[in-house]
């Protein structure tokens, strides 16, 4: 099995050590090894089902390990106490494959009520936090809008902005992409790696979307029948000697250049 | 058809093995910060004032139909003059608080069950897990202490207007002052009718709040888990509710002796 392991030169921040999950008879993930530093972004690919989302929610510690240990900047989390998981899950954010909006509340309830139980700020200054949120992901304008009035692309946006609103050290993407026309898709991208620029935030983007994947990555792994296939950069996927894989690829005609131009712009800003 | 009700019955004890640890973590969260008092009233608005209208429509009709039947034996008996008092009694001890406590299981249970059902399958209970926010504080405990408040509250709106409903028909039917209504009905009842009816409804409206909590927050299967859900929390609820409604017809008999 070809491994091309990139050395990472960033902080640790995330350790996953030989995790598994089954569900039943059904092995979802097994041995499953991996890290991920302060402002790194890792994109885990792989076919529907092979247990890409269910691994970032054993990360955020939703579901409990069968065995393995995750942890958060060397906390485990399956060890921590309620007090201690609610802490460390306030410098992560998460996005939802459908965005998860609190749909009683408007979008900017949905932002607020994060900073109003997490911090001591008066309300003016939770307000000018939500306006500048939902400023970076181009909603500004949705602030009093019910999630029921928004797109699918929108919600995701939104359920971005309020992943944000705590300034996360890690946020984890679940299928950002997925259910996107291929427009929206590219901007949810584009939006991803501007704010990973902006806020140096370090990511996890779950996808089988490999344009997604090849404009957001500094790193990839790919999961098969619950087992890691792949550890390197996502250019390497190619050569990596999986042969479905490496023909789409091919085929895609993929490249990097199109993630230079929004880093470049993200800079701009 | 053996397999079939062993596994019936299996589900049937994993159910109220779940209930039961479920009920043990509201009691273990209800007392422990925070408290969410904001969405407390709000809860208790949606399951008290909402239900005015039906509690209404239902108690007058309770009131109404219990002295339309009850005319005919008592007359024939001479009694039509203890009419007001047995429907008060009636109405006051059991029926009030029992298909009140029914009437808001079908539709505050319902609602619970599909709510917190349809959050469960769009993530948004793991989004508030996520969050930090304590979904359990926030919306379990919130509308079981909701449901526990505004049912005796309704409970006694409903007895109110059940004998608004009686004194109606009396007064069509046999034309019964309401001073002559109010003074049999006064002279026929005491606290013992009124405190363990209204107590009870305490309990019930702690069944309808966790049983529909347990159904939505446990839902799984999507779409169809969610009609599941909300189907089962009326089921449940209701068969629970007739069930204490037992115990505690037995308990009141008990400590206020009023066979």
């Amino acid at each position: 099995m070809p491994e091309k392991k990139e050395t990472t030169t960033h902080k640790t921040l995330i350790e996953v050590e030989h995790i598994s999950k089954s569900f039943g008879s059904n092995h979802v993930l097994n041995d499953i090894s991996l890290t991920i530093g302060e402002g790194e972004t890792l994109t885990v690919l792989g076919k529907s089902g092979v247990g890409k989302s269910v691994l970032l929610k054993l990360i955020v510690g939703l579901m409990p390990l069968d065995s393995g240990i995750v942890r958060y900047e060397g906390r485990s989390i399956a060890e921590a106490t309620e007090k201690e998981l609610n802490e460390i899950r306030k410098n992560i954010g998460f996005l939802f494959q459908g965005g998860a909006l609190f749909d009683s509340m408007s979008v900017g309830e949905n932002l607020n009520i994060i900073l109003h139980k997490h911090t001591d700020l008066p309300l003016e200054e939770r307000e000018t936090r939500i306006i500048r949120a939902l400023e970076l992901v181009g909603l500004k304008d949705k602030l009093d809008e019910m999630p029921s009035a928004l797109s699918g692309g929108q919600k995701k946006r939104a359920g971005l902005a309020r992943s944000i609103v705590l300034k996360p050290k890690l946020i984890l993407y679940d299928e950002p992409t997925t259910g996107l026309d291929p427009i929206t898709a590219g901007s949810i991208a584009e939006l991803i790696l501007s704010l990973q620029t902006e806020l140096q935030v370090a990511s996890i983007v779950v996808t089988h979307d490999l344009p997604t994947a090849f404009t957001v990555s500094d790193r990839t792994i790919v999961l098969e029948s619950g087992k890691k296939i792949y550890d390197g950069p996502v250019e390497g996927l190619a050569e990596a000697g999986h042969d479905h894989l490496g023909e789409f690829l091919k085929a895609a005609k993929l490249d990097r250049s199109r993630r230079e131009e929004i880093i470049k712009n993200a800079h701009k800003m | 058809m053996n397999v079939l009700s062993r596994s019936t019955v299996l589900n049937f004890l994993e159910k109220i093995g779940g209930l039961s640890r479920f009920s043990m973590r509201f009691f273990r969260t209800a007392f422990r910060r925070p408290f969410e008092t904001k969405e407390l009233v709000k809860q208790t608005y949606e399951v008290g004032v909402r239900s005015f209208g039906l509690v209404a429509i239902v108690a007058i009709v309770i009131g109404a139909v219990l002295t339309m039947q009850s005319r005919p034996t008592m007359m024939k008996f001479g009694a039509e003059a203890f009419i007001p008092a047995m429907v008060a009694v009636s109405v006051l001890r059991e029926l009030s608080p029992v298909l009140i406590s029914i009437i808001v299981a079908g539709r505050v249970a319902a609602g619970i069950g599909a709510e917190l059902g349809s959050m469960r399958v769009t993530e948004q209970i793991d989004a508030m897990e996520v969050a930090a926010l304590s979904p359990f504080n926030y919306l379990v405990v919130t509308r079981v202490l909701a449901c526990m408040i505004a049912l005796p509250l309704l409970t006694v709106y409903a007895d109110f207007l059940a004998l608004v409903g009686a004194f109606i028909v009396q007064n069509i039917e046999a034309g019964m002052s309401g001073r002559l209504f109010y003074n049999s009905v006064m002279s026929s009842v005491n606290f013992a009718d009124f405190a363990p009816g209204v107590v009870k409804t305490i309990f019930f409206g702690f069944i309808v709040g966790i049983v529909g909590c347990f159904e939505g927050y446990n839902s799984e299967g999507g779409t169809e888990g969610v009609g599941r859900s909300a189907t089962d929390a009326v089921v449940v609820s209701s068969l629970l509710i007739i069930i204490a409604d037992v115990l505690a017809v037995k308990l009141t008999v008990f400590f206020f002796d009023i066979a």
